[in-house]
Parts: structure tokens; C-alpha cells; sequence
């Protein structure tokens, strides 16, 4: 099969070689490489960002958020909106019309009973939806006639694109899958591994955590995409290597999501075969306080809870004195370097939305030890603060990652300037990130005083973001840990914010409050220290062309578009 | 010997069921979590619904006595299915994995045979290459062949394979160019320039491979070698008159092979196991791999599977060791 | 775009491989860490005359090789240990300004991404990765000499011991791991202080899953020997078990227990450092040889040093207790002595 299409490719590329840009599936195959493989293209079953990347090929939603946020139609006819229509007044409702004449890959038209079926696979209480969150608050999904599709809010909604919008909520076919809802779901493998869909390719061939190969759709709505006649996308090894082969032997196009070091980044662009595109989007490296008491003389089940307030980190000044230590800017060159911005903020994308702030970004150790001084820590014979008795001691908790160990590193050697003394630890990502009750080396648990990672949001508004550190969302015994607000930062007045940022339709009030709830959890209680922007990076090969980094939805969002450079 | 055999067999079910409540038990209460690769934006409700989706809502012996089922009953009569066109299992859960929600022996068959052309060959080369470097070794000792022996397995043994794994892409794929940093999977060898590409993907892995097994082999069999050439028969073989060459590859080797036998009889299991390391530099995406980004994302059926699996080749492959020995030594006796 | 827990992967296979493949380390007694010889010597410190043991350091001294491997490995240990009295700039102090330098009078092995002085950092990776190494191998080495004896010697005890073996060789080392990491690393970090719990927990950790190739080695050597004419004669003085166990059955599997201890540290000292990826091992200000190799195999093509010196360091340790395991069993064995 592969070897045969790749055989009609380099004829029709004999055939028609100065037009060979025009013609779908003239430029033979695009090699991927994913250092984390695929293990599904069912991205309604899977748990990572590599499927739903994957699975981007093939699958398509009603519209995608483009490299600079903004939403642009893709099944959908148009984007529905107040102004066209589209969205009912009431914000309680939203119409959407698809293109005319989009057909899947085995040649039936595309209808919005697809649309419906995909919202009922996915609300399937027992189908186990990853993402159900995309469907949320959704009361029920109307056929108004074979290309309108209406969907009705429980409640207003003044965000309303959320369900079939961006990579992670795409249209699947109902005649495929309408066996496989439910607990069906995982079943069916035939189908979670070859989904039928509209996109600019479709599946050959799928081995789950290993390779899958494509190939051009033939009946893709646009005739001239796509350029490449297969696509062939590795998974498995690490980011180095990947990065090695795309930068270094040249024998692949593109390699998803690089972790590298800035100079092994600079060092590998020397070679001239290709660069390192970076987009920046909604993640940022934080670093959290835990304000309440880990201590394990605590009973269990009191641990880093609200009813024991932290005895070092509950006091403002000594939060201050942290965040002042610390370099910023430095630590980010030294981290990330192209791929990485200093920041003093929670929120920093979209344009809208970001406070720019700047008050942190200068490291001030005399003004942190000026703090601490006040504070009433004073400096014991060991070089770290005293008071009461009680030494300034930290435990910083992070997962295991090389650029973390470095942050970790600087940041315990400027605090022990200060005279805070720190005990570093790191747990394995998988234990780390996971939310089993019965670990306690979790994010949400926080059996330490400081912890840090990289904290995100799904796309372009950062409302449901900002209502996480609500003070009902503290993780707790009674919740299972389950509360997103791992540094148990509660305050009446951000709740309120939370509230009317919830009934807030207006754009531009949308984003006053979100810098002021910006301000609230860094400059104003220092209860979250925010200090990397990072983009998102892949390497591509010069050879690829069209690639446009998209830190907002899937980085294949125009994959229809790419082609050999000649 | 024969009744030996039988009975290690029967003894080999209960301490195979006992080996799968053990591997189990360490999944259950080990701290990981399936779910720990989900995005952070994912909200908890919906972490939870997929955990029951997964059925870790149920309870762990329900969910033991359940795997049980599928793997002695469900997955045999799927296999008897597909040979004989039958309709047995129809509608029976087979074993399902966390992270890709297909059947865990599909994706187990379709890594065995890169992991066994992969790893299985390597570890061919390598016990051919290490049994004469002991045997010239340890009859030569201190000879400059000795101790260049010696000096590179030691070496090849402390530098770990993802070390050298590396360097060996720096320099054959990246600066000479003369083989894929990467191993093709799909590959399908169908003619002489298919076969040679399947060579020049094959040549790095082996050897890193090769080298690390020999140097391990090796050093056994020199120490053992050396321990027998000092033996009484030995004197009393050679005053016999025997040529050397019985006397060395007759004599002392049959009695040397011993912990040699041990040694490749636990390595061969792990040929199964696959190599991690190697199997994530060159990207060979064999049983190695799939077992550690199972383990990764606590994937427990997949991972349950596959240990027992190999405790089963374990239990096997010791009782093979164990009657090698009754052949290789007659005065060993068991009953 | 979240966090990726595959970045630990790597490391977390590395400890497969080392422990499916490599799984030497069977060792010595229950001494403590210490000298190498001593330990090595250990299992035959059955009342036996001076003058025996002069006669086996006599030999010792006159196997070449050995005695450089000797001296060698004298100078590793006082350069970890010493060493960091002469050389005393702090293993962890971060100098930015110095970040990625070459071999200079400052720093002279270079420094690291952060501007660490390399050669502090080898010498206190080295007393880790020594620590850790001599005395997993040494539990490991132990534990599966005395299974192996055991089971080998008395037919009772064969079948139990062996089922165990098969079960901890069937057992998926990570998981194991991780569960024994978060049992018992606050309770040990607490009694003992972060630094000596979690050296006793990755000691144990290691030890406790790697001594089953030498217990299935010993036990196949033990099967043999009991078979032979000198234990006969010797059961038939009526030697009791212990004796018997120690003074003839011991010395003879002395050369496989040799080969998997010398393997069975370089085992330790990588294994060490895949625990640490995992976040299972030491916190990450405590350099260690693996780690420090681990790290910079990525720049390898920039700043080849970095991966050579700890590289040169764990195979330096291994060729020279290689060697002085093999100058140490000639010298044991009557039969080579004095040829």
C-alpha cells in the first residue's frame, strides 16, 4: 500500500513537476516524529496532548483557534457570533451552520446528525469522555435541519465556543461510531484507531505507542491538498533524539514538542537543516506557596489543610522576601532561552488579557532581606533566619525534568542568601501530576512548602483558569484531593470576581477582571509566583513549508497547508 | 529427571498464580496513577468518570479474580477463535489496555517480532561472541588477549547502553551518516535493497547490545573456565595423554558451563522483557518500550499482563536451566 | 503541553535493563562498607591460622595487576574523600558567571551548566556513587550467596527459596520501587535525616532487587560441588552443615561470586542514578557519578568532558575492583598459589 502510493507520487511528480505544488498528494511522504507515541486516535478516550495532536490529521472541528488566537471557521460555515445571529441574545444558545459539500474520507457527506452524535458520544455518562469539560453545561444539541446544528446552554453562557471548537472536541462519524458509545467505547479498536474523518488525511495504518501512517484524503473538500501523498508519523525515544533527527541526519520533517536545553537548541540550528519554532501561548511556570501546614507532625488528614494555617509561609513579607530573591530573567535565559519569557504573571496571553507586569522581574536580595527583617527572622548561627525558635527552613518539591533540577538549583541558592534554608526534592512526573488519594507526593496533596510546575489553560480565555483558585477548589480530605487550587489560596473578594466574571459577556470587562484577579494571586498576596512564560516548540525542517506554530490549539491546525520546499 | 520435571510443573501453577497476586498487589498500592498524564486542564469530575470508565471503581479483588478470567479463559478461547472460525468468545471482555483501550495481546503481537529480531539477535551475537573470549581468556590468562578482554568488558559493562547508545548515533548516523538514527517498524523486508535497509536499521542496536551482554557473559565464563583448568582431572586428562584440545573444549568447558547456563537461562526471559534503554534510543518500539510507558502511565492491565508473562518464561526457562544442569553434571541429582 | 512524566522515562528503563540484564550483584558479608579486601575476604574469616592469610597477601602482592588495581582504587577513594578537604569549593554552589568553562586554574576540570566546579561535583558524586555501589553490591552479593548456598545444600530449603527467586525476578522493578520510595522515605528521612534515608533506602532498594543471578549462579555451582568426593569425605569426618558451608563449599563458588560482585557495582552505581531520574533517589543538590554522566550526555557534542569524566570515573572503579577480585581469588586459591 505504502510503497505503492509512494510509486504513484513520484510519477505524478515526473508528470507534472513545474505544477507539482497544485496537486494533492504530489510530494511523496512527510515524516513525524512524536518522542511521546500516539496511543490512540480516539481523542475522546485518550489522556494526552499527543494524541489529540495526532489525531488533528484526520479529525476536524467546527473551527480552530488560529496561531494568533483567533477563531477561524473550519467545518463551520461561518463562526457564530451576537452581531450574525448566531449566538442567541440570551447567551443561552448557539447556532452553528456547516460548509456545504464537506464530505468524509469513504465519500458520505458530512451532516449535523455527526455533530449531535459526537456531543451524545461524548456527554455518554459511562463512556468515560476525556473531554467531557468541552461539553459541559450543554442542555442539549439540535438538528435544525441537515447542515445547522443548534446547541442549547443550561444556563447563559457568555463564552459559548467551547464544544466542537479547537482540537480537542473534533467531529466523528455517527455511522462509524454509533456502536461504540458508551461503555461500547472501548471496544471498539478498529475504530479508536482508524477514525474515518474529513480531514486533509486519512489513516493506513495505526500501532498504538509506535508508528501510524496516512494518507491523503481523496476526498478532502479543498482539491489541491494535501501536498504530501502519505504521512508517516513515528512515535517512541526522547526529545533529543528526535530533535537530532530532524535537525541533525535530516531524516525527518518535523518533531512535536521539544524539551531541550538552549544550548543544545542553538548548537543543533547551527547545522542550518532547520529551526526551532516557538509560539506562546497559556503556560507558565510557576512556583506555589503552600499556605497551609505540611508538617508531618500534623495527623493525617490535617496535613496541608485549611485548619492549619502555614507558620512560615502564612505571613505576607516572607512571600514577598521569596519572590524578591529571585532572578527572573535569569533563570529563564538559563532554562529556556528562546523558548522562554520572564514573568510576573499568571495571565499573559492573549494580548487582551495580560497585566505586563514588571515590579518582579529585578532581583532585590537587600529588599528580601530587608523584608525578612521585618518580619521578625532573624539571622541564626547557620546562616538561616530564626524565630520562636522555628528555623526558616523549606521543603521545594518538583517533578523530574533537567530544567526544573536547574531552577530548583538557582532558586536554593539565592533564598540561601536570604537565609532561607531549602531541602529539594523531586518526584516522577507520573506520580507528581497524578491524583491518587493515597500518594502523598502529589501536586494537590502538597506534603511540602513550595512546589513548582507548569500551570495552563485550554483555549484563548482564561476564564474557567482564573475561577480554579476559588476557595471551594482547595484540595482536601473530604474531596478526595481533588480541588484544583493546590496552593490553597482563598480569599472572599476573588471569589466574588469569579462570580462576575461568570456572567460576563463583554470582551473587554472579561479582561479587566482578569487582570484584576491577576494582580490578586501575584503582586497583591504573593500567594502564586509566577516566573516563566513558556512557548511552545517543535522543530521543523526547512524543507517543510507552511508550518505556523500555534500555541492556542493543535499545531496541525493548517497541516492541509504544508508543503516541500523546492 | 522426568518425574522431577512433572512435579516442578505442577508446583509451577500455584507459584504462577501466586506471582500474579504479588505483581498485582505492588500495582494496586504503588503510588502512580493512570490518569497522572491527563492535562492539567481536564477538571477532577471528569478524571473521575474516566476512572470509572477504566473500572478502577470496583474493588481490587474483583478486578484481580476479573483479569484472572480474561487471561486463563477469555483470551484462549480468542485465540482458539480466530484459528478455527469459531464464535466462542463473542461479546467476552478480552484484556484491555488503559492507555490505548485495544487488546493488550494485539499490541503484544505486534511488538514481538521487532523486539525478537532486535534484541533476541543480539543476544545470539553476544553469547557467541563471549563464550570463545572466555574460553581463550581464562586458558590464556594474563595474555595480552587477557587482558585486552578484560579492559574493553569491563568497560563495555560500566558504560551504560544509553551512553553508549549515543555516541554511537553522534557518530555513525549524524557524522558519518552511514545508518538510520531512527528504527523503521514498518519495514518489510521484500527484497535485497529492503533486506539491506533492514540490516543498516539493525546495526547499531545489536551492537551496543551485543557488546553489553557479552561483557557480562564473558567474565562468567572466564572465572569459571579458569576455576576448572586448575582441577585435579584436568592433570589426570592431560597425563592421559588427551590433546589439548579435547582436554580444554571437551573436559573443562563441559564443566564450566554451569553458571554460564544460569546466566544466559535468566537472560533469555529478558530478551523478551526487551531492552529498554536501547529500544528508546533507536527508537525500536519492541516489548521494552511498551512495558515502560505502561508502567509510566500505570497502565496495569497491560503491565500485569506482560510480567507475568515473563514470569512464566522465568519459571520456564530455570527449569530448563535446572535439568541443563543434571546433563551438563550427572552427579547433580534432584530426587 | 502539560508536563510530561516520559521525561523520567528514559531513566526508568534504565533500571529494567540493569536489573534484567546486569542483575549481578551477589556479595560479601555482613560487614560493614569498607575495604574492598576485607570484605572480600570476609566469608573465609573462619578461624584460620595467620600465617595463611600473609601467605595469600604475599601471593596478592605478587598478581601485577592487582596491585595496580590496588593502589588505583586507594587513590579513587582518598580522592572523594580527601579530596574535597584540599579542593574546597562547595559541589553546589552555583557560579553564573562561570557557566560552561573549559579546563581552567579556577575550575580545573571545568564547570557545568550552572557553573558548578566540576571537580568538586566528581568528588562528591564519587563518595555517593562509592557508597552506594560497594555497599548495594555488598548486600546483593550477601543475600544471594547465602540463598544460593542454602538452597544448594539442602534439598528442603531448595524449592521455597527458588519459588522466591522466581517471584523477585518476575517482579516489575519500577512500581516495586515506587512503592518502597513512598513507604519509607519520610519515615527514614526523619529517623536518619533526608541524606542517610535515603542511602539506606536506595541501598536497600537496590540490594534487595539484584541478587538473584548470583543466588541462581551459587545454588547451580552448590548442586555440583555436593556431589564431589571432598565433601563426601569431609561428611563422612562428620563436618557438621555450617562448617561444611563455609570451609569447602564457599571457597569453590568464590570466582562466579567474584564476577557478579565486580559487575554487580557498576550496576549500582547506574541503578543509582536511574533512581534519581525517577525522583526515587538522592535530592537533586547531591551530585552522583551516574547522574553527572546522565546529564550531559545531551551536550555530549559541545562538552565531550563532561560525559568522559564521570565516565572515566565508574569504569576506572570497575576495572580496579575487577582486578583486585582477581588478583584476590589467585591468591585464595591453594591450587594457583605458589605455581
Amino acid at each position: 500500500m505504502n510503497t505503492r502510493t509512494l510509486l504513484l507520487a513520484g510519477a505524478a511528480v515526473a508528470a507534472l513537476s513545474p505544477a507539482a505544488h497544485a496537486e494533492r498528494g504530489a510530494q511523496g511522504q512527510m515524516n513525524m516524529i512524536f518522542w511521546q507515541a500516539p496511543s490512540t486516535l480516539n481523542l475522546y478516550l485518550s489522556t494526552g496532548t499527543k494524541d489529540i495532536t495526532a489525531a488533528s490529521l484526520v479529525l476536524e472541528p467546527l473551527a480552530n483557534f488560529d496561531a494568533k488566537g483567533d477563531l477561524v471557521a473550519k467545518l463551520a460555515a461561518e463562526i457564530p457570533t451576537l452581531e450574525n445571529g448566531g449566538v442567541a441574545q440570551d447567551s443561552k444558545s448557539i447556532t452553528w451552520k456547516l460548509k456545504d459539500g464537506v464530505k468524509w474520507s469513504d465519500g458520505t457527506p458530512l451532516t449535523a446528525e455527526d455533530v449531535k452524535f459526537t456531543a451524545d458520544y461524548c456527554m455518554d455518562e459511562s463512556g468515560g469522555c476525556a473531554q467531557a469539560a468541552k461539553f459541559t453545561g450543554i442542555a442539549s444539541v439540535e438538528v435544525v435541519d441537515p447542515l445547522t446544528v443548534k446547541i442549547n446552554f443550561t444556563e447563559a453562557r457568555p463564552y459559548p465556543y467551547s464544544a466542537f471548537v479547537g482540537g480537542q472536541a473534533p467531529i466523528i462519524q455517527k455511522a462509524q461510531f454509533q456502536d461504540c458509545t458508551g461503555e461500547r467505547a472501548p471496544t471498539c479498536t478498529e475504530q479508536n484507531f482508524a477514525p474515518i474523518g474529513t480531514g486533509p488525511y486519512r489513516v493506513t495504518e495505526f500501532r498504538t505507542n509506535d508508528v501510524a501512517t496516512f494518507e491523503a484524503n481523496p476526498e478532502y473538500r479543498e482539491a489541491d491538498k494535501p501536498a504530501f501523498a502519505t504521512v508517516n508519523l513515528k512515535g517512541g525515544g526522547d526529545s533529543a533524539g528526535a530533535a537530532r533527527a530532524v535537525l541533525e541526519t535530516g531524516e525527518y520533517d518535523y518533531a512535536w514538542n521539544m524539551q531541550l536545553a538552549p544550548e543544545t537548541m542553538g548548537q543543533m540550528v547551527a547545522a542550518g537543516r532547520g529551526d526551532f519554532p516557538t509560539a506562546f501561548g497559556a503556560q507558565v511556570e510557576h512556583i506555589f506557596l503552600n499556605l497551609t501546614d505540611p508538617s508531618p507532625q500534623l495527623p493525617e488528614g490535617e496535613r496541608s489543610t485549611v485548619a492549619h494555617p502555614h507558620p512560615i509561609l502564612g505571613d505576607i513579607k516572607v512571600r514577598q522576601a521569596l519572590s524578591k530573591a529571585i532572578d527572573r530573567q535569569l533563570l529563564t535565559e538559563i532554562g529556556y532561552g528562546e523558548t522562554g519569557r520572564a514573568t510576573c504573571d499568571v495571565v499573559n496571553a492573549p494580548e487582551a488579557f495580560a497585566s505586563n507586569t514588571q515590579d518582579c522581574m529585578a532581583q532585590d536580595i537587600e529588599g528580601a532581606k530587608a523584608l525578612l527583617d521585618e518580619a521578625g527572622w532573624t539571622v541564626g548561627g547557620d546562616g538561616i533566619r530564626e524565630k520562636d525558635g522555628r528555623k526558616l527552613q523549606l521543603l521545594f518539591q518538583t517533578s523530574v525534568n533537567p530544567v526544573r533540577q536547574d531552577y530548583q538549583a538557582l532558586i536554593k541558592q539565592w533564598w540561601a542568601e536570604i537565609g532561607v534554608g531549602t531541602e529539594l526534592k523531586t518526584v516522577d512526573a507520573s506520580v507528581y501530576f497524578g491524583t491518587d488519594p493515597g500518594s502523598p507526593d502529589t501536586i494537590n496533596k502538597f506534603y511540602a512548602d513550595v512546589e513548582m510546575f507548569t500551570d495552563v489553560y485550554e483555549g484563548t480565555d482564561p476564564g474557567t483558569f482564573m475561577a480554579e483558585r476559588a476557595c471551594s477548589k482547595i484540595p482536601a480530605p473530604a474531596n478526595q484531593w481533588q480541588g484544583e487550587n493546590t496552593g490553597r489560596f482563598c480569599d472572599p473578594a476573588y471569589d466574588a470576581l469569579i462570580d462576575e466574571m461568570g456572567e460576563t459577556a463583554d470582551p473587554a470587562r472579561r479582561a479587566e477582571l482578569a487582570k484584576q484577579m491577576n494582580a490578586m494571586l501575584t503582586t497583591q498576596s504573593m500567594a502564586m509566583l509566577p516566573l516563566t512564560w513558556r512557548g511552545r516548540v517543535s522543530a521543523v525542517s526547512n524543507s517543510l513549508q507552511g508550518f505556523d506554530m500555534n500555541p492556542w490549539d493543535t499545531e496541525f491546525w493548517n497541516v492541509a497547508d504544508w508543503t516541500r520546499a523546492q | 529427571m522426568l518425574t522431577y520435571a512433572l512435579r516442578r510443573i505442577m508446583l509451577a501453577i500455584p507459584t504462577l498464580l501466586f506471582i500474579s497476586l504479588v505483581i498485582f498487589l505492588l500495582l494496586e498500592l504503588s503510588p502512580g496513577d493512570p490518569l497522572g498524564d491527563v492535562p492539567l486542564t481536564v477538571p477532577p469530575e471528569v478524571k473521575e468518570k474516566m476512572r470509572e470508565a477504566l473500572g478502577l471503581g470496583q474493588a481490587w479483588y474483583i478486578r484481580y479474580v476479573l483479569w484472572l478470567k480474561q487471561f486463563f479463559w477469555i483470551e484462549p478461547l480468542h485465540w482458539v477463535d480466530q484459528l478455527l472460525g469459531t464464535d466462542f468468545s463473542r461479546g467476552a471482555q478480552r484484556i484491555i489496555s488503559f492507555q490505548s483501550r485495544s487488546p493488550v495481546f494485539d499490541v503484544i503481537a505486534e511488538r514481538i517480532p521487532q523486539t525478537l529480531k532486535v534484541v533476541g539477535f543480539s543476544y545470539l551475537v553476544g553469547v557467541l561472541i563471549a563464550i570463545p573470549i572466555g574460553i581463550i581468556s581464562a586458558y590464556k590468562q594474563y595474555s595480552w588477549f587477557d587482558q585486552l578482554g578484560t579492559f574493553i568488558s569491563m568497560v563495555g559493562f560500566s558504560m551504560p547502553t544509553f551512553f553508549t547508545g549515543v555516541v554511537f548515533i553522534i557518530v555513525f548516523a549524524v557524522n558519518l551518516q552511514w545508518f538510520p538514527s531512527i528504527y523503521d517498524t514498518t519495514l518489510k523486508v521484500t527484497d535485497w535493497a529492503s533486506f539491506w535497509q533492514q540490516v543498516r536499521q539493525m546495526a547499531m542496536p545489536v551492537t551496543v547490545l551485543a557488546l553489553y551482554n557479552a561483557a557480562q557473559i564473558s567474565r562468567f565464563m572466564r572465572a569459571s573456565m579458569l576455576d576448572n583448568l586448575g582441577q585435579d582431572y584436568v592433570r589426570t586428562a592431560r597425563a592421559k595423554g588427551l590433546s589439548e584440545r579435547t582436554v580444554v573444549l571437551k573436559h573443562v568447558l563441559r564443566n564450566s558451563l554451569i553458571p554460564v547456563v544460569t546466566v544466559i537461562a535468566l537472560g533469555l526471559p529478558a530478551v523478551f522483557g526487551g531492552a529498554i534503554i536501547t529500544e528508546q534510543v533507536f527508537k525500536v518500539n519492541g516489548l521494552g518500550q511498551l512495558l515502560i510507558s505502561a508502567i509510566h502511565s500505570n497502565d496495569i492491565p497491560m503491565v500485569l499482563t506482560l510480567t507475568f508473562i515473563f514470569a512464566i518464561l522465568i519459571v520456564v526457562f530455570t527449569l530448563i536451566a535446572d535439568i541443563l544442569y543434571g546433563i551438563l553434571d550427572p552427579r547433580i541429582r534432584y530426587d | 503541553m502539560t508536563e510530561n512524566p516520559h521525561d523520567a522515562l528514559r531513566s526508568a528503563e534504565l533500571i529494567r535493563d540493569s536489573a534484567a540484564t546486569a542483575a549481578a550483584g551477589p556479595g560479601g558479608a555482613l560487614l560493614p562498607a569498607g575495604d574492598p579486601a576485607a570484605v572480600a575476604a570476609a566469608p573465609n574469616l573462619t578461624p584460620a591460622s595467620r600465617s595463611q592469610w600473609r601467605d595469600v597477601w604475599r601471593q596478592f602482592r605478587r598478581h601485577r595487576g592487582a596491585m595496580v588495581a590496588l593502589v588505583l582504587f586507594a587513590a579513587i577513594v582518598l580522592f572523594v574523600t580527601v579530596g574535597p578537604y584540599i579542593w574546597t569549593i562547595d559541589a553546589t554552589f552555583v557560579d553564573i558567571r562561570a557557566r560552561n568553562k573549559g579546563f581552567s586554574a579556577a575550575h580545573p576540570l571545568g564547570t557545568d551548566q550552572l557553573g558548578r566546579d566540576m571537580l568538586a561535583r566528581l568528588m562528591k558524586g564519587g563518595q555517593v556513587s562509592l557508597a552506594v555501589g560497594l555497599t548495594a553490591m555488598l548486600i546483593a552479593v550477601t543475600l544471594g550467596t547465602v540463598i544460593g548456598i542454602l538452597s544448594g545444600f539442602f534439598r528442603r530449603l531448595d524449592a521455597p527459596l527458588m519459588r522466591m527467586t522466581e517471584l523477585f525476578l518476575a517482579l516489575p522493578l519500577l512500581p516495586l520501587l515506587l512503592l518502597m520510595v513512598t513507604l519509607f522515605r519520610e519515615p527514614l528521612g526523619q529517623a536518619m535525616g533526608p541524606g542517610l534515608g535515603t542511602f539506606v533506602l536506595i541501598v536497600s532498594a537496590i540490594g534487595a532487587t539484584s541478587w538473584m543471578q548470583a543466588a541462581r549462579i551459587v545454588r547451580g555451582d552448590v548442586l555440583g560441588l555436593k556431589e564431589r568426593e571432598f565433601i563426601l569425605a569431609a561428611r563422612s569426618i562428620g563436618t557438621p552443615n555450617l562448617r561444611m558451608m563455609t570451609r569447602h563449599i564457599l571457597p569453590n563458588v568464590l570466582s562466579p561470586i567474584m564476577v557478579a560482585a565486580t559487575l554487580g557495582i557498576a550496576t549500582a552505581i547506574i541503578t543509582e542514578s536511574a533512581l534519581s531520574f525517577l525522583g526515587l533517589g538522592f535530592p537533586p543538590d547531591f551530585p552522583t557519578w551516574g547522574r553527572l554522566l546522565y546529564d550531559a550526555i545531551e551536550q555530549m557534542q559541545m562538552y565531550p568532558w563532561r560525559v568522559i569524566l564521570p565516565g572515566v570515573f565508574i569504569s576506572l572503579t570497575v576495572l580496579t575492583v575487577n582486578y583486585i577480585g582477581d588478583g584476590l581469588r589467585d591468591a585464595m586459591d591453594p591450587r594457583i598459589r605458589g605455581r
